[in-house]
This record gives C-alpha cells, structure tokens and sequence, in this order.
C-alpha cells in the first residue's frame, strides 16, 4: 500500500517547470529518501506532498484522497511537513512552539485537552526536550532547536513525517541524533517517513527506499543497495565515486574521488581523478 | 510543567501561563491607578481619594464636574486610542512577522491622515468656515485607515497571495506616497486647514467630550471581541506560510481578515486621537519582553501598554507646558523613534 502517490505530477514557478509528468508511489511505513544535486525540484516535490505548493497538473493522492479535494485540516491530521530551517517567532518558548503542532485539533473552546496534553509530553519525551520546555526557541543550539522543531511535528500527531534536511547546520553527533530518533519512529510506530537529505551515505543508512531524482524526473528508485551505484552518482550528481560497502551498517558508501591531500603509500591513479569540467 | 495552570470545564480547555497573568493583572492595577492619578492632575488639583469620591457621586460640586466632565473622557479616549494602536500594531507584527512592523509604518495612519486633510479643504467654504459638521471627520480618517489598508494588500498581491515583505516594502512605499499628498493638500490649502490638520496629524486629546467615547468604546471593544477569536489563528499566523498551512490554517483568508481588524483598530483611534505616532510599534514589542511571544498573552498586555503609554503622554502633553497644551503625540513620537532605531540598530545582525 503506498502512503502517498502521484499522478502525472507537473510542478513548478512561473513558466519554468521543475518536475514533468511525475509518477510517484511512495510506500508506507517505510523510509523514503529523496536525492539529487543542488535545485533538482526535490525540496520542491516535497512542498507539493505536504500541499505547501499547488501543482501546475496532475494529482497528489495520500491514502487514497486526492489532496486537492481533502480539507487541509483533515490532511493536518495524516501529514505533517517540517520545513528546511523554519524561524520561531521572537520570545516563544519551546513548550509554546510544540503546543501549535495541536492546531488542527483544536478550537476556540478546546485549547488543552488531555489528549494535547499527552501528544505534547509524549513529543517532548521521545525528541528529549524535557528540559527545554521553558527555554526560549530562539536562544537554543542548533541541534536544540531542531529537535524542539521535530517534537512539534510529532506533536501533531500524522502517520506521515515529511521532512526537508531535517539535519542542515547540525555537527555530526547531532545529525545521527535525530536520524536515530527518526528510524525509532518509523520502526516503532510505523510512521512512514519521507525526507530530503544531502548525505548520501547518511540516506543509504536510514532509508528503505531512495528516490534519486534528475532531470525534472525520478532517475531510478528502490532499495538503497540495489540502486546506489557509481553509474547511477555520475548520472544524477555528475561525480565520479567508488561504491563500498559501509563497515558498521552493510550499507552502500559512496567515496568520491577528488583532489586534495593524498596520504603517503596510496596510488595516485591520475585517469580516475575527476575530470569533470568546472562549470 | 507547575509554570502553567491547566484549565479544563466541561468542554472548555486553556493552558494559563502564571507569569504572564500575574504580568497581566498588575498591568491592569497599574493602569487603573494611573488614570486616577491622572484624573487628579491639572489645573485644579485634586487628590486620589477626592478623585474616587467624585467619581462615584453626583453632587454636581466642581471637582464633580471636573472629574467626571472634563477629565474622565479625556483618559478613557487616550487608554481606549493608545490599545486599538497597539493591537493594530501587534497584529501586524505577527503577520507581517516582522517586530519592526506598525499602522504608521505601512501607511495605515497615513492613509487616515490624507482623508482627513481631503475632508478639511473639501468642506471648507471661502471663509475657512466648514460647510460639515465636524462630527464627520472620524469617519473620514476611518474610511482612509481602511482603504489604505486594502490598497497596500492588493499591491502586494502576487501569484495567488501575499508575502510579507511585499506587504512591508509596499506598505513603506504607498506611506511616502500618501504623505507626499497629505503635505501638497495642507499647503494648497487654507492656513485654517493647515493648523487645524497640524495639531490632529500630531495626534492630540485636547477637547474629548463623552460623545466621542460614546462613538468609539463599541467600536473598538466590537475589534478586540473579533480579535480574541483569532488568537489562535495569529499564533499559527507567526510561525510563516508553510507551517500555518502545514497545520491546517487559511494563510490567505486569515492574512485578509486580520490586516483588516488592524486597519480598523487604528483608524478608529487615529480618527478620535489623531495620528499619535509609534504607540503602535512600542508597545507589543514591550509586550513580547514581559509576556512572549504567544497572542492570547501578548495582546492583552499590548494593549494595557499601548493605554499606559498614551495615558502618560497625554498627562505630560496637558501638565507640562500648562497652560499651553502640546499633542500627545510629540511626546510619544519623542520617545518612539529613537526607539524604532534602537530596534533597528539591535536587529541590525540578523
């Protein structure tokens, strides 16, 4: 069963399109991971997912609703989309921020139920924010903030997480920090996770399923290690690499080649330097 | 969580924050010991408790008449003025997202002003007499509140919505604009207009009779009771466009409706007071330092501010100078610019 699909999806701004003709199916209760180099339309197919950007044709379909005939208070509570670093309003503290993730299921008159209350605590337990809850958003850390971010996400409570480089500007512990919490989610309680991630060997790791997308399209998709390929790298990202295999996890690592330092007793094998021209 | 009292009744649920009650009722208590003060303060002096009394008695004495006459409806207008401001103003901060964001700013009050010099030159005859009641001119300054609000949100139009920095720089642009007419109308016009329009452009109390309260209390408490039903939607309003829609909120429809209320909440107090200068600005952002940044706090404590600040301007503008009187609004533009640059300067880095 797919958590969201697509059909003929064309998006973009303007004249320009950004992605032709898509056909997506997105599986559910896994991990999906979205990859491709720099302004490849996937941070904006993402967008479209969460109903944030209107597509020029074709239709999103999320458990089997088309989005654009489902009231959005109603896709609030099956999705829920976490920006590419959003900005919290000055002075708002973190327990302030996760309450909104509880919008959709509020009112006027119902503005903390008990079970506001439990699906706040809950989120703040598992993103480990305890003791941020009367912090002010703006005066925390990166990876902080990050998770104050997530907890208000899981605050509201969807089967369906979209996120957008959940893990920009964080130092490497940080990152793993909240991947880790991510795959608990999903392995869990089954929460199917879509997101866009730079780290190609980081989306290997977490993802059951790549969407590598070029060209306005999906290049290929599937299991990371059947896809990830050094062809499939040269197409998508113009980079030439090796494809290992990851020590620790089995995974596909991709080693690109580069200049740079080389350490002594390592042959320098000129033809597999990167010829690429700069552009 | 022991910083907050959960509140559930039947099918009623709120979560208070104490601090920011505790914020808000000493803010109410200092208002009201305020405007007794005030109440007391001017030509005649009159002590707190004579104030009290006179307040609750009819005896028709002079400190009856004084209080009760004179001096009451001055300071309801000047608390009534001083929170639609600050409301207007902190609504537009939040959707605006922007702390530097204010009625007089994108125009809001401009446009208030240009209608209220066209009604002068237009109403006036050869003799500088006017041929309308002067009882029309709130209604003027309001319908050009309005209708700026409107013109500065259709410009700003693009693409199916607005954004907000189209709104600012718009809003910015149109305020220069219509400045620039409101200034070609005062000096083409008869110098009855020009003074006349002056003291009001400046924002001044002199002169309220209870009429004008009577006028203006139903209107703004009518705002603030529509405003308190969008508290909620201005909380999700700040955290940008794609979280509100995210979680399930009318970006566009709420943008609409609550630049709306902000035009309506200052025109209303720009057209009883006049253009009483940076209340708008100051006051939320005050507000945000003792309270947050979460609107069921913010806007009561902005508009107590917003009270407290043209309270005080209005008793040094009537005091200070006695028996000359000065616009209160000299005084709070005196204190709100180099306010609006200390804001800038600080938010200079980010």
């Amino acid at each position: 069963m797919d958590a969201i699909t697509t059909n003929t999806l064309t998006l973009g701004y303007g004249d320009e399109d950004i992605i032709k003709d898509l056909d997506l199916h997105i599986p559910k209760g896994e991990i999906t991971v979205f990859i491709g180099s720099n302004g490849c339309g996937k941070s904006t197919l993402l967008k479209s997912l969460a109903r944030l950007l209107k597509p020029k044709e074709g239709s999103i379909v999320l458990n089997g609703h088309d989005i654009a005939h489902t009231s959005t208070k109603k896709i609030a509570k099956d999705l829920a989309i976490l920006p590419q670093s959003p900005v919290a309003p000055e002075g708002l503290t973190v327990l302030q921020l996760v309450k909104q993730g509880r919008y959709p299921y509020q009112n006027w008159f119902k503005q903390w139920t008990e079970e506001d209350e439990e699906a706040v605590n809950y989120a703040i337990r598992v993103t480990g924010t305890e003791d941020l809850v009367d912090r002010k958003v703006d005066s925390l850390s990166g990876g902080q903030r990050q998770r104050a971010w997530i907890a208000m996400t899981l605050a509201q409570d969807t089967d369906t997480i979209l996120l957008d480089e959940p893990t920009t500007y964080l130092d490497m512990t940080h990152q793993i920090e909240i991947l880790d919490l991510l795959h608990d989610l999903n392995e869990q309680e089954n929460r199917t996770i879509i997101m866009v991630l730079h780290d190609l060997n980081l989306a290997c790791r977490y993802a059951d399923h790549i969407v590598a997308i070029h060209d306005k399209k999906v290049f290929q998709q599937g299991d990371p290690d059947t896809i990830i390929t050094p062809q499939l790298i040269h197409s998508v990202f113009g980079l030439q690499c090796q494809v290992t295999c990851d020590p620790i996890c089995g995974s596909p690592l991709c080693i690109p080649y580069s200049k740079g330092r080389h350490m002594k007793g390592v042959n320098n094998d000129e033809t597999t330097v990167n010829k690429q021209p700069i552009k | 969580m022991n910083k907050h009292i959960p509140f559930r009744f039947y099918k009623i649920s709120f979560l208070i924050d104490k601090r920011s009650l505790i914020t808000i009722t000493s803010l109410t208590l200092i208002s009201i010991v305020l405007m007794i003060v005030s109440l007391g303060i001017g030509q005649m002096q009159i002590s707190p408790i004579e104030v009290v009394k006179a307040l609750f008695n009819s005896s028709g004495d002079m400190e009856n008449l004084v209080v009760q006459s004179f001096r009451m409806p001055r300071i309801l207008l000047a608390v009534l003025a001083g929170a639609a401001l600050a409301l207007s103003g902190a609504i537009l901060q939040g959707i605006i997202r922007n702390p530097l964001a204010s009625p007089d700013i994108i125009g809001i009050t401009g446009g208030a002003a240009l209608t209220t010099v066209i009604f002068l030159a237009v109403f006036s005859d050869r003799s500088n007499t006017l041929t309308l009641s002067i009882h029309w001119l709130p209604l003027a300054s309001f319908i050009g509140a309005i209708a700026l609000g409107f013109i500065v949100y259709f410009l700003s139009w693009k693409n199916g919505g607005i954004t907000p920095i189209r709104l600012v720089l718009i809003g910015v642009g149109i305020a220069m604009a219509v400045q620039a007419v409101t200034t070609m109308i005062m000096i083409l016009g008869p110098i009855y207009t020009a003074s006349r329009a002056n003291i009001w452009l400046t924002g001044s109390l002199n002169g309220t009779n209870w009429n004008e309260i009577i006028s203006i209390t139903p209107w703004i408490l009518g705002m603030i009771f529509i405003l308190f039903i969008y508290v909620r939607r201005l909380n999700i309003q700040e955290l940008g466009q794609d979280l509100s829609i995210n979680a399930g909120g009318f970006v566009q429809k709420d943008r609409f409706t609550l630049l709306l209320l902000s035009s309506a909440l200052a025109g209303g107090a720009v057209a009883f007071a006049g253009g009483i200068g940076f209340v708008g600005l100051m006051a939320p952002h005050i507000a945000r330092r003792l309270v947050g940044s979460a609107f069921g706090s913010l806007l009561p404590a902005s508009a107590l501010i917003g009270g407290i600040i043209v309270l005080i301007a209005d008793l040094i503008a009537r005091t200070v100078f006695m028996p000359l009187e000065v616009p209160a609004g000299v005084f709070t533009s005196a204190i709100g610019a180099p306010y609006f640059i200390y804001l800038l300067y600080r938010s200079r880095n980010q």
